[in-house]
């Protein structure tokens, strides 16, 4: 059996005097597909900051992949395969769109040269694969900051993507989206990570989107985990519903 | 002491250099040259009082009247024909913009009053000198320079705090969108302040002006120096200026006192360190933009 | 391919233009100079970055320049290295802290430690010439002594030929995965990081990459003028270089140049006719230009050669 992906114990969070988690103990398998929902305020974020290195916890450790990587950097972090996309797309909004996937993919070599082109530099065709699979092809040479909303989350999952990650933490993929649009945004986007063989955590406020795309879910409320499980399952509890779903 | 009086003037023109960055949230690179033109506005003034044989009396108030009249017309016209006009555009290009104003208002100065010096003191001979602790000063530079500040400091403080348009001004400065949306006109406010700004720095000038050779160039060195006070106090504070004005004040003197080379070093090293330290300034409330 | 044909013609004019009109030497050698520097500014810019500061790094090259030229008598070609690696040194130096600074607070601790420099140099006077500078006697140039004619052929020469390689090595950088990282700090740093890559290490890079250029310029500008002052490293002056790097554009190295010689024309124009109100005219074009033409000369010019426009300033 596969060790764990994902691993923490005993993570603890304050600020000032708001605990925003409180010695959380949770595992992450290889090929799950995890969404995490709670009110604002309730701790997921504060979570996925301290899994992606952006906040240190005061108490616990993270492990990731067998490695110890509490407290390391979004950089360090990054680089041991944990790919992560934000609920505004962090994008170079005066790039194009191949251009930024370019950029991201020379990390992977970390190739930073200062003379050989950039399209010379790293793979091309491992750039353009990663395009077909977000279906952003055609607007390749576009810049990214003309993308409408929806197209420019996927440019952001793209990035993450190219760096070939095992895990994927995305914040809010849907939030913005207009209804109609949000469920063929994740069908392409779960395609692409199937596809890739990425595990997945995304946070999520629609819970129509997690009962289609979730394998599990993770419900927070103030700073601890409530419950975790099936998604049905999840979504019977009294206190889930009471608390998470009735906002 | 000495030092006290120079802080006084430092803090008249970075107040000024503040309350712009305030509203306009641009750094007016010009402001220099406001004084400047303060400053040979007063001399002129002096001279035609003098000329004209009026009554010396009014040699004093003269300067009162150069800056404003400087602040009021450059003021305004900085402020409607550029500032502005370039609310929307790229910082860099903000800056730019003011930077060229300067440049343009540094070559009408010389236009105007060429390259020769300017030394119009009568002022301060009118008020005669002091005899504190055994040194002589003059009235002037005890007398009226710390108290123009401390009256300037005063006031802002009570119209800011205060008057209702003051307060507006201070919507402004906080939240220029968040004002507007409340009924503020921010575009008068806007100019209100500016002239207000741009007249405090005039008045920098023209109550410099009887203490020092008016030549091209004091512009220019005045910018950067008020700059200095403004960014160690942190952009935007006017009670921060007035200390750090204070302390670059008395630095320097200390400086001259010590090793007079580095008498001009002073503020930028003061400057530099407070910047490395907390880069957002000694009293600014905002987190600076570092990584 | 129209851009290098372009090039190509100004480069030939540069050649041309100064042998059929001799007195042109002193002002291309001035244009050329300040166009080095002010590619160093622009190189920032596209980092979305201005310092006000860096004429300290050509004043600083330029000092030590003439030190060197006045204690050991080098050869007016290891001048030129001596120079620009002490300003690439200082460069890297500076440049450890300085890039953890962004937008207004990198301007001001730029300008903070140039008028620093510029205080220094202008007040200990028995080591640096004070406000007056320092001379130098015309030095050696490939172990020849030249008249002052010939030195400055022989300057202009190095001076073309650096300018164009600089223009070139830019570019290259540009496109480059470093130059393209620098380019993203601009928009969008926290993407970098969580790509992996530094961006304080990218942006150090481009910062010593500035304050060499800049440092070229100055000590080309030392050799031209056989004098360094204080005033090469003034706030104003720096000023100018970030006024030239809009004004010629700076989304592509031709820029520089192009807003350098425009600037030096326009000095020589003015003090000829318009009773040296050159600031006064300039000030008021870069006015009209920024509402008008913000992306600069080469801006204007991309159009016709072909080139796609690509904006380097923010539109809000």
């Amino acid at each position: 059996m596969r060790p764990a992906l994902l691993q923490t114990r005993g993570i603890s969070l304050a600020f000032g005097g708001v605990v925003a988690a409180q010695a959380i103990d949770f595992t992450l398998s290889h090929g799950e597909r995890l969404a995490v929902v709670g009110q604002n305020g309730a701790g997921k974020t504060t979570f996925i900051n301290i899994c992606t290195g952006h906040l240190k916890p005061s108490a616990g450790t993270v492990h990731f992949d067998g490695h110890d990587i509490t407290g390391h950097s979004s950089r360090s972090i990054t680089r041991r395969g944990v790919g992560r996309t934000f609920q505004l797309p962090q994008i170079f909004s005066e790039h194009t769109v191949r251009e930024c996937l370019l950029l991201a993919a020379s990390s992977v070599g970390r190739r930073r040269g200062f003379w050989v082109p950039m399209e010379e530099a790293v793979d091309a065709n491992e750039v353009d694969e990663t395009l077909e699979l977000l279906q952003l092809s055609s607007r390749a040479r576009d810049v990214a900051g003309s993308l409408p909303g929806g197209q420019r989350k996927l440019l952001d999952v793209a990035m993450a993507l190219v760096l070939r990650p095992k895990l994927m933490i995305m914040d809010e993929p849907t939030s913005g989206v207009s209804s109609d649009e949000k469920h063929e945004l994740m069908r392409v986007l779960m395609r692409a990570l199937d596809e890739r063989g990425v595990t997945t955590i995304f946070v999520e406020h629609d819970i129509d989107i997690v009962r289609c795309y979730a394998t599990r879910l993770c419900a927070w409320i103030a700073g601890r985990v409530a419950a975790d499980g099936l998604p049905e399952q999840v979504l019977s509890d009294p206190a889930v519903v009471r608390n998470v779903i009735g906002e | 002491m000495d030092g006290i009086s120079y802080a006084a003037l430092l803090f008249l023109v970075a107040v000024g250099l503040t309350l712009i960055f305030g509203v306009m949230r641009i750094i007016n690179i010009a402001h220099g040259s406001l004084y400047a033109w303060g400053g040979y506005f007063a001399a002129t003034l002096g001279l035609a009082i003098a000329k004209f044989g009026l009554s010396p009396g009014l040699a004093l108030p003269a300067l009162f009247v150069a800056a404003l009249a400087v602040g009021v017309l450059l003021g305004s016209l900085l402020e409607v024909g550029l500032l502005r006009r370039i609310l929307d555009k790229d910082p860099i290009l903000q800056l730019l913009v003011t930077f060229a104003a300067f440049m343009v208002l540094e070559d009408l100065q010389r236009l105007i009053w060429g390259v020769q010096p300017y030394f119009v003191s009568e002022v301060v001979s009118q008020l005669g000198t002091l005899l504190v602790a055994g040194v002589t000063y003059t009235r002037y530079q005890l007398l009226v320079l710390p108290l123009c500040a401390i009256a300037v400091f005063l006031g802002l403080r009570w119209f800011l705090g205060r008057t209702p348009i003051g307060r507006q001004i201070t919507a402004v400065t906080h939240d220029r969108e968040v004002a507007t949306a409340m009924g503020v006109n921010a575009a008068r406010v806007s100019l209100l302040t500016i002239v207000i700004g741009a007249s405090l720095g005039a008045l920098g000038g023209a109550l410099a002006s009887p203490t020092t050779s008016l030549v091209p160039g004091i512009g220019a060195e005045m910018m950067v120096l008020s700059f200095a006070v403004v960014a160690t106090a942190g952009l935007g504070q006017i009670g921060g200026a007035a200390i750090a004005a204070l302390l670059i004040g008395i630095s320097r003197a200390f400086a001259i006192y010590l090793m007079p080379e580095l008498e001009v070093l002073v503020p930028y090293l003061i400057m530099v360190l407070v910047l490395l330290v907390r880069p957002q300034g000694m009293f600014s409330v905002a987190e600076a933009r570092r990584i | 391919m129209r851009l290098r044909l372009f090039v190509g013609a100004l480069v030939l004019l540069g050649v041309a233009l100064p042998l059929a009109v001799p007195w042109l030497k002193t002002p291309f050698l001035l244009a050329l100079s300040n166009g080095l520097a002010v590619l160093g500014v622009a190189v920032l810019i596209r980092a979305g970055q201005v310092s006000f500061g860096n004429a300290m790094f050509a004043c600083l090259a330029g000092y030590g320049a003439t030190y060197a030229a006045r204690f050991w008598q080098l050869d007016a070609l290891l001048l030129i290295v001596v120079g620009t690696a002490l300003a690439a040194l200082a460069g890297a130096l500076v440049g450890l802290f300085m890039v953890r600074y962004r937008g207004i607070f990198f301007g001001m601790l730029n300008l903070a430690f140039s008028m620093m420099l510029f205080a220094i140099l202008g007040k200990f006077g028995a080591y640096t010439g004070g406000t007056d500078g320092l001379r130098f006697e015309r030095p050696a140039f490939g172990f020849v002594h030249l008249d002052r004619d010939g030195f400055e052929s022989a300057l202009l020469a190095v001076a073309l030929l650096l300018a164009l390689a600089a223009g070139w090595c830019v570019q290259r950088y540009y496109r480059s995965v470093s130059g393209q990282a620098l380019a993203a700090i601009k928009t969008n740093e926290t993407r970098l990081e969580y790509l992996g890559i530094s961006a304080k290490r990218i942006f150090w890079g481009g910062y010593i990459l500035a304050a060499t250029l800049c440092g070229l310029g100055g000590t080309l500008f030392a050799l031209t003028q056989g004098l360094v002052t204080p005033e090469m490293g003034y706030w104003v002056r720096s000023g100018e270089l970030v006024f030239v790097a809009i004004l010629g554009g700076s989304s592509h190295a031709v820029g520089a140049f192009l807003g350098a010689f425009v600037f030096e024309f326009m000095k020589l124009y003015a003090a000829a006719l318009l009773t040296g109100m050159w600031q006064l005219v300039l000030g008021l074009i870069l006015i009209v230009m920024v509402f008008v033409a913000p992306s600069g000369i080469y801006g204007l010019l991309s159009r016709l050669l072909g080139q796609r426009p690509r904006s380097v300033l923010k539109a809000r």
